[in-house]
């Protein structure tokens, strides 16, 4: 059953088309992942879900549990469960690393934020009490972050390159968190443009250009990103036949 | 001792566990001094006038006092005037640490009004540090003064925060003149709301040689709130050092004006200055809005971490 689905989903700023009659629809669940090429249209897509501000003027529609949320404001969806985990975290200055889990988590405690803290690799004694700010590294800023969805226990989270800036043993700790998140029962949509994000996924979306190229199991969607895309041969403008013989033949979503 | 008003006093800024008979204190309310506790090597000698108390703390040559020394200075009345003159003598080579607490949780109509003479002899240190606990009201006007000399190698610390409840109207001016090798530093954190009106001067003379001082201000205003902060820094002597930091973020209707001056009279003195306003990161709260906090909620927390 699908939680989420766009419907026909353009997005038009000066540049032209970021999103180009996109129509997905994520089963409840399942860790999908939407690939593709740098300015595919990955990052905006996710923007629009949240109802960020500058992506709420598209077309089609976005339903969450089959109702439009076209209406609905950050915190409102946020309210639903759906969050975002930006590709490069916010620094909070002054702010501590408690408060930020304690404002998205549901059972206000420092136990919870020990939980949390604990199952993103951080030890809760050193990082309790430090700011969310730039003496944090990237990778730490992005343990925290998930730190603090999974306090939150949404019911959908995007996490946008979740691999990014961050080094081995942290990206380890990220795909166990995505692990547990889908065993809780979380439906998580990966953002990336990596193939061993990717692999992570039980289900794949590629897009270019703003549109949506294939859909369907994480390997076969890997072997055309892969083959295909890296390096891109048509500079992020797709090739309309091979889309249209990818979607007669591919699977159905 | 009517111990009701005291333990109500304490419970509204929520020390009544934390501070005990045993804890060096002064608990004020309005003009009479309700409850009393000095430890060896501090004097406080409080005389009730008929708006408000006058009182003079000393601490002896050499006493250095481990614990910290509560002063909590109520008014739970709605209305009145409260005024606070204090005459403070800290003695060469004496520490004391203060914690000030001023609460007014039924305010209708209250004013605040504080003088204080302050000397650090040489060698001491004296750390001052006052929280203001306001009604959501706002009906508080608070006008502090201060007039602080430091001798040689003196150290003298205060801060000011205010950042739950109403302002109402503040209006604080500090002056320190800084001796030979002294060092001050006068930090101020306050978040206005709604009609708030927040003035702040805070200003310091460096004296004497190598001595130092550091001005820092964070400001928050929101709804129609107002701020105007005064920062001046003077430098007279050789190797003097000194920096002015003024901070101030706007949301809404809010207003926020800085001046810093500096004004340096020596070649070898050396002082800075940074000023900046502006609003609240939108990644920041976007990034708590998606976690389910409203707008108002967020930008709380975001002012809250940026001025603690």
């Amino acid at each position: 059953m699908a939680i989420l689905e766009v419907r026909d989903l353009t997005l038009q700023m000066d540049s032209g088309f970021i999103l180009n009659g996109l129509t997905m629809e994520f089963w409840e669940g399942y860790v999908h992942a939407v690939v593709g090429p740098n300015g595919a249209g990955k990052s905006t897509l996710a923007n629009v879900i949240m109802g960020l501000p500058g992506y709420r003027h598209h077309g089609g529609d976005v339903l969450f549990e089959g109702r439009s949320i076209k209406h609905l404001n950050v915190d409102e969806r946020a309210r639903l469960g759906i969050t975002l985990a930006w590709q490069e975290p916010a620094r909070f200055e002054g702010l501590k690393v408690d408060q930020f889990i304690l404002a998205a988590a549901g059972e206000k405690s420092e136990r919870e934020v020990d939980r949390v803290l604990e199952l993103v690799g951080l030890d809760p004694f050193r990082y309790r009490r430090r700011a969310v700010d730039k003496t944090l590294s990237g990778g730490e800023r992005k343990r925290i972050e998930l730190a603090s969805i999974l306090a939150m226990k949404p019911r959908l989270v995007m996490l946008d390159e979740p691999d990014s800036g961050v080094d081995i043993e942290a990206i380890e700790r990220i795909f166990e968190a995505i692990a547990l998140l889908k065993k809780e029962g979380t439906t998580v949509l990966l953002i990336t443009h990596s193939p061993r994000v990717l692999e992570r996924a039980d289900h794949a979306f590629l897009m270019c250009s703003g549109m949506l190229v294939d859909k369907g199991e994480t390997r076969k969607i890997l072997e055309c990103f892969s083959g295909k895309c890296l390096p891109c041969p048509h500079q992020n403008v797709p090739d309309l036949n091979s889309i249209s013989k990818n979607k007669s033949g591919g699977e159905n979503a | 001792m009517p111990e009701n008003l005291v333990e109500e006093i304490l419970q509204s800024i929520d020390l009544h566990k934390s501070i005990t008979r045993m804890s060096p204190h002064v608990v004020i309310n309005a003009n009479r001094v309700l409850s009393s506790r000095v430890v060896e090597g501090l004097e406080i000698e409080p005389e009730e006038l008929p708006d408000g108390v006058k009182a003079r703390l000393r601490v002896g040559r050499g006493v250095k006092i481990k614990q910290p020394v509560h002063l909590c200075f109520g008014m739970l009345p709605e209305r009145g005037i409260q005024k606070i003159l204090l005459d403070v003598e800290i003695e060469d080579e004496a520490e004391v640490n203060f914690m000030a607490h001023c609460t007014f949780p039924n305010a209708v109509d209250i004013q605040h009004l504080m003088e204080a003479e302050i000397r650090v002899g040489r060698g001491a240190s004296y750390r001052y540090f006052e929280r203001h606990w306001h009604s959501d009201q706002g009906m508080v006007r608070v006008v502090p003064a201060a007039r602080i000399k430091l001798a040689e190698k003196a150290r003298f610390s205060t801060e000011f925060e205010l950042l739950k409840g109403r302002v109402g109207v503040i209006d604080i001016d500090y002056h320190t003149d800084c001796e030979a090798g002294s060092s001050a530093e006068m930090k101020a954190r306050i978040f206005g709301r709604q009609d708030d009106i927040i003035k702040i001067k805070e200003s310091a003379s460096l004296e004497g040689e190598g001595s130092r001082a550091v001005l820092t201000t964070h400001i928050a205003v929101r709804d129609e709130a107002r701020a105007e902060i005064y920062n001046e820094l003077i430098a007279r002597a050789p190797y003097s050092r000194g920096h002015v930091d003024c901070k101030e973020i706007i949301q809404g209707n809010g207003v926020a004006r800085a001046v810093p001056v500096v004004e340096v009279h020596h070649p070898k003195a050396h002082v800075t200055h940074e000023a900046a306003i502006g609003s609240v990161d939108s990644k920041q709260l976007q990034t708590l809005m998606a976690r389910g906090l409203s707008e108002d909620e967020a930008v709380d927390l975001i002012i809250e971490g940026l001025l603690s």
